[in-house]
């Protein structure tokens, strides 16, 4: 299991092959990767602010309810911080386990919870101003999924 | 107790972090005197249900007790991913 919380930019590419590398005990490896968005080409930049002393610790937490639920090989989770240009890699989370469903749902559930229970806060700053990204209903509402079973 | 303020309950209030001498049962009695505190204060707590709070960086409630708590965060909902 690796979490690692940084302000420098990471290569997915590479994360992800390196997460993968010599393994023979796994058939499945899924990875997602959050980008900043600017669909409406107004964004300067987006900044990230965390609470370092418990970051790391709640999304350990995270990754060990993941490792604990689905019969998972490994788990990565990287989560950028500090002001990120439109285009750049927020954050990127890959799982391994023999088979694909496992992988499929555990990379699921890490996002659900990075997005609503990780201490993170985005600002959108633009040519119009700045303002902080509010938490979404339907994120809060994707936990209770993960309940239900 | 160390009270740290993130995200715009930092930018209402004015600084990240200040150390607060309470006798403050729960999190409700200390947000009840922040906010006695100066507009600011009151501007940041005006709704609780905006906001979220962890007691030794642990997510936690607004009713719970602050008893050997030493970091009181306050913030709004989390926007990570």
């Amino acid at each position: 299991m690796q979490v690692r919380v940084q302000s420098e930019r990471f290569d997915a590419g590479a994360e992800l092959n390196s997460f993968a590398d010599g393994r023979t005990d796994i058939g499945a490896v899924v990875s997602f990767t959050g980008v900043v968005r600017d669909t409406d080409q107004t964004l300067q930049e987006m900044q990230i602010e965390h609470y370092p002393g418990m970051t790391q610790s709640a999304i350990s937490k995270i990754a060990q309810q993941a490792m604990q639920r689905w019969e998972l090989a490994d788990c990565l989770v990287i989560h950028r911080y500090g002001a990120l240009k439109p285009g750049a890699p927020i954050m990127m989370v890959a799982t391994a386990a023999a088979h694909r469903a496992a992988a499929f749902a555990a990379a699921d559930f890490l996002m659900d919870y990075l997005k609503s229970r990780a201490p993170f806060w985005k600002k959108e700053i633009t040519q119009q101003g700045a303002q902080w990204v509010a938490a979404k209903d339907e994120d809060e509402d994707a936990l209770q999924r993960w309940a239900a079973d | 107790m160390n009270v740290m303020y993130f995200a715009w309950v930092r930018e209402r209030i004015g600084i990240p972090q200040e150390e607060v001498t309470t006798e403050a049962a729960t999190v409700n009695d200390l947000v009840a005197e922040l906010r006695s505190r100066e507009d600011r204060y009151a501007a940041a707590f005006a709704d609780i249900s905006a906001l979220r709070v962890a007691l030794d960086q642990e997510l936690s409630d607004f009713d719970a007790p602050l008893k050997d708590v030493r970091e009181v965060a306050f913030f709004p909902p989390m926007t990570g991913g």
